[in-house]
């Protein structure tokens, strides 16, 4: 008999069966335009559900865009610094990332496209609730003669087809958004974890510090010297004494707050500074020699 | 007469064109019934090509029901399947 012929039947079926409920056809009308507003209101909150998920799927996609952007410099920089072991590494990752933005930009797309359907869906049926309502008064006013019944039958399955229609756009729509929403999540919950940086921003941790090593690498050496400089002509006696002492941590400090502040300040200020310091210093130094 | 495509709408399809579109129609069945997924896809979409063809979109609030009604081109055998047994239909 062929798919067509038979699907229609089911959609017929179904459309009947629904009319035989009613006892008045009257009711039916009201009873339908009730079902028809109903509906409207269920397909603009799945357009809107799939809006909101194909909104945290384009956050997504520039978020990975993004990423794959800066292990794109990483690898220039390496290659500038003759470091084409890191170049490498970082082209690499970046070609990780971009077959996962792949992945994304298809489920984009998709999610795109089910947003317009259901946009048109939703205007479809708007159209034809709309017009529903003009014949079901028009129907209601003449009602007399048995021949209402065959114009209602008829504006009937015109609207419950649209219906059965738009419905299982709606769910088709919901169980997408469903999918995507689940992996959007997951995805999120990688990104926050820290689990993705091995495959995404976990390059930019060790290759950007092999970069950072590379370039400040003077820098640190240089300011290590000056701050061992600086410390070995300010406090020599404290850090000679502190440790054969054996004494706590708090101790050293107790002692070091008064020398440091003793340099610029003068004798007023760490004589403020001693006791705040001392009072948790004192048990710890009695029970620490027992 | 008119012929609805699953979640596009209504199309307007001359009658001569009718003997056609049933031979293709043919095609989706035959694949659906042999559960023969290779020839599935390659039919529904000929069907689907050819009523896009020679149909003409109905108005919007023309309430009149299709004589034929196809499924969705994303359509999987599995949906055709419900479809024909009314379980693939939203209830109400």
């Amino acid at each position: 008999m062929g798919v067509m012929k038979r699907v229609t039947m089911v959609f017929r079926a179904k459309a009947n069966k629904a009319l035989d409920r009613m006892e008045d056809p009257r009711e039916t009308l009201d009873y339908s335009y009730q079902t028809q507003l109903e509906l409207l209101q269920k397909v603009r909150r799945g357009v809107a559900d799939v809006a909101t998920s194909r909104k945290r799927l384009e956050l997504q996609v520039n978020q990975l865009n993004q990423q794959a952007t800066k292990l794109d410099r990483q690898a220039r920089d390496s290659l500038a610094a003759g470091r084409e072991d890191l170049a490498r590494e970082a082209l690499t990752r970046k070609a990780g990332l971009q077959s996962q933005l792949q992945d994304l930009q298809t489920q984009y797309e998709s999610l795109q496209g089910e947003e317009e359907k259901l946009t048109q869906a939703s205007q479809r049926l708007q159209a034809k609730v709309d017009a529903f309502r003009t014949r079901k008064e028009t129907i209601k006013a003449t009602y007399t003669a048995a021949e209402a019944q065959t114009r209602i039958n008829e504006a009937f399955s015109g609207i419950s087809e649209e219906m059965s229609d738009v419905g299982m756009a709606i769910q088709r729509a919901e169980d997408k958004t469903a999918q995507m929403q689940a992996r959007a999540g997951a995805l999120d919950e990688l990104m926050a974890s820290g689990a993705l940086d091995d495959l995404v921003s976990g390059p930019h941790d060790d290759i950007q510090a092999e970069l950072d090593r590379m370039g400040a690498g003077h820098g640190v050496d240089r300011e290590l010297e000056q701050m061992k400089r600086e410390l070995s002509q300010s406090a020599p006696p404290q850090l000679e004494g502190a440790s054969p002492n054996g004494a706590s941590a708090a101790s050293a400090i107790e002692q070091a707050a008064p020398v440091e502040q003793a340099e610029p300040v003068g004798h007023a200020e760490p004589v403020e500074a001693e006791p705040v310091e001392a009072e948790p210093v004192e048990p710890a130094e009695a029970r620490e020699p027992e | 007469m008119i012929v609805r495509i699953l979640g596009e709408g209504q199309l307007e399809i001359p009658d001569s064109a009718v003997d056609e579109l049933n031979q293709l129609d043919q095609a989706v069945e035959s694949a659906v019934e042999q559960s023969d997924e290779a020839a599935f896809a390659p039919a529904l979409a000929a069907l689907l090509a050819r009523i896009r063809a020679v149909g003409s979109p109905v108005k919007a609030d023309d309430l009149r029901p299709s004589e034929l009604i196809i499924p969705q081109p994303d359509a999987t055998m599995d949906d055709v399947r419900k479809l024909l047994t009314d379980e693939g239909l939203i209830p109400g």
